[in-house]
């Protein structure tokens, strides 16, 4: 029986640590962490758990998880997270990775560790910025964004195109659920939380890779209140990184229907 | 036990299967690459981790992973890929993480070539990753020698928490010899208190990082490493010497250059010339003090490499101008005959005294008129 206190409606996550937050007044990393935290508590995976923190704004993951943790290279968090699979197959494991560590500076490590179908689940968290840094250009910067390294807005003649993440995993035999959602809003993030649920299950019931790619707010570096942030990425970032389902095999379809 | 005869590469190979490895991750890599070939049969086959990463970034980054279980975890690649493995060694360093590196040195710098070498003298001894950290490095002469020390890879590396390297070369690596192998240990199926994934049997959860954000922290952790080095200087020190009890003058190398220095040595000693060797086993820690009681009686020193001068600068600066050092190297996957050396011995006897000498300036010039560049 599980002892449910009716009066609670809302609570901080028993996967939380009681770490006061260093993310900027309307990021989203809160968000996206917060929701790890209630479907690993969730599915009851909470010690079973192992996250790889990746070099970023959320360098610190590991200060708010109350799991095990390892910190990774810039970069290299699938490479590490597949090590530490491999040895142990029974754990969950993911990498929270950023779109500088992801699909710059990792690119190598995600596409293999996507086309080998690891069965780990990777959150990304794309901002269209490097955030630790000072708002630098990303891969993931919109064409004519401005950034502190690109200040007259991206020239893609020159700084090239954006990267859309999940639609090029998508592409690998080896990933299986490969989607995008936003923390815009309310109901967004209640189907980012679906999603995450589902990526964790593809990989406790052993069906291969996961990938669940986050559109995020950085208010900070993008010189916006947290509201107007918000607005701006449901404006121009949608568009550009449509929100959506890019792969799910079939088996995943039929766990799907079963839930 | 009989012994069978078994090229260096699957020596290593096999042998860490038997003292309990439990995951491999590697990159092919001439002249390595038959190490991650035994590996990628033998390892499926008893049930253990296995896996040809997308380069030796990922092979390093994923025994960084497979280390933070506590369990055997090693990887194996030569020169270049060494390279670009040295982030993550420096990370796993940081961490305080046990890992084995087999480097299988080859000719550089640059894509070099597939020749014996051993120019990562440097590379492994004096960093070659950023920060503050040491690696253990082992040296083997043979192909036996590399089985035995491939155990004590392991258990250093898991008593210190250190990174230990197996320095062999491109002749080690690919030469047979006749070898006895360790019989096969148990898998330690215990993993230390500070590893991850535990915390559903022991309440507590582990964090490994190579962070410290706050400088003091960082110093204090680094004070820490640089503590437990000294311990390592202080216990691990291996070497073997070769008439060393009456030497007047002394040969040191390491690996292939110091096997084939004993040759020079044993056709000295037979014309009753009174010269040592002396080998290094741990390139790092180095033998410095056995090295230092011979530079208060020795009348010369010869080192011998297959590169550069590498050691050259540690010898140097232990013998601090108590004797005079000469040196011969061969560089670029070059490797030199046992008659080089003893003219190089017979120089150290009978040419420039002189404490104050420049050994690589003469072995320089020595080395242009041999390849013909011209001074």
């Amino acid at each position: 029986m599980l002892d449910i206190d009716l009066n609670v409606i809302a609570q901080r996550p028993i996967g939380f640590t009681d770490t006061v937050t260093h993310y900027c007044p309307g990021c989203t990393h809160g968000v996206a962490h917060r929701l790890i935290a209630e479907v690993l508590e969730e599915m009851g995976e909470l010690d079973n758990t192992i996250g790889v923190a990746p070099v970023g704004c959320s360098v610190f993951a590991y200060n708010y998880f109350d799991f095990d943790f390892v910190e990774a290279a810039h970069g290299r968090a699938p490479a590490m997270a597949t090590g530490i699979k491999r040895t142990l197959p029974n754990k969950i494991l993911f990498t929270y990775q950023g779109d500088g560590d992801l699909a710059s500076m990792g690119m190598g490590e995600i596409i293999a560790a996507a086309a080998r179908g690891e069965h780990i689940t990777v959150v990304f968290i794309n901002n269209t910025n490097y955030g630790m840094t000072g708002g630098q250009m990303a891969p993931t910067t919109l064409p004519g964004q401005k950034t502190s390294s690109s200040p007259l807005g991206r020239d893609v003649e020159t700084q090239g195109y954006p990267i859309r993440t999940a639609e090029l995993i998508s592409s690998l035999d080896g990933a299986t659920y490969v989607v995008r959602r936003s923390l815009q809003d309310a109901r967004n993030i209640r189907m980012a939380k679906k999603a995450l649920r589902t990526a964790f299950e593809v990989q406790r019931q052993g069906l291969g890779f996961s990938f669940v790619e986050l559109l995020s707010t950085c208010p900070t570096n993008w010189g916006m209140t947290p509201v107007k942030a918000r607005d701006w990425l449901k404006e121009f970032m949608v568009p550009a990184y449509p929100i959506g389902d890019f792969k799910i095999s079939s088996a995943i379809e039929e766990l799907s229907k079963g839930g | 036990m009989a012994l069978e005869l078994i090229k260096g590469n699957v020596a290593v190979a096999e042998t860490a299967l038997r003292v309990g490895l439990v995951s491999y991750f590697g990159y092919p890599i001439t002249p390595q690459t038959e190490l991650l070939e035994h590996l990628a049969a033998r390892m499926p086959e008893l049930g253990r981790a296995f896996v040809q990463a997308e380069s030796e970034l990922g092979a390093i980054n994923m025994v960084y992973g497979s280390a933070c279980t506590g369990m055997r975890t090693m990887t194996s690649s030569s020169s270049p890929g060494v390279s670009l493995m040295q982030e993550g060694i420096s990370y796993i360093a940081g961490t305080e993480l046990p890992a084995v590196i087999v480097n299988v040195v080859r000719g550089g710098p640059g894509l070099g070539n597939i020749a014996p070498s051993q120019a990562d003298y440097t590379q492994m001894v004096h960093g070659g990753g950023h920060g503050e950290y040491h690696l253990i490095v082992l040296a083997p002469a043979s192909v036996q020698e590399a089985v035995d020390l491939t155990g004590l890879a392991f258990d250093l590396a898991e008593k210190y928490r250190m990174v230990s390297c197996i320095l062999m070369d491109g002749y080690l690596g690919q030469m047979m010899e006749p070898v006895e192998l360790p019989d096969f240990a148990p898998i330690r199926t215990e993993a230390p208190e500070w590893a991850v994934g535990a915390k559903h049997e022991t309440g507590k959860r582990a964090v490994l990082t190579s962070i410290n954000i706050a400088p003091p922290a960082q110093e204090i952790f680094n004070v820490k490493m640089m503590t437990r080095w000294q311990e390592v200087e202080a216990n691990e020190v291996r070497y073997k010497g070769y008439y060393l009890d009456d030497a007047e003058y002394v040969v040191v190398g390491y690996g292939t250059a110091g096997r084939i220095a004993l040759t020079s040595v044993r056709a000295a000693r037979e014309k009753g010339i009174k010269v040592g060797l002396l080998r290094p086993i741990t390139v790092s820690p180095f033998p410095s003090k056995v090295l230092d009681d011979l530079a208060d009686r020795a009348k010369g020193f010869l080192v011998v490499e297959m590169n550069n001068g590498q050691m050259l600068d540690d010898v140097n600066a232990i013998v601090a101008k108590r004797a005079p050092i000469h040196f011969y190297g061969r560089m670029g996957g070059m490797v030199p005959y046992p008659d080089e050396i003893s003219v190089a011995i017979d120089d150290m006897i009978h040419g420039d005294q002189d404490v104050n000498r420049d050994p690589r300036a003469s072995w320089l010039a020595q080395m242009r008129e041999l390849v013909g560049t011209g001074a």
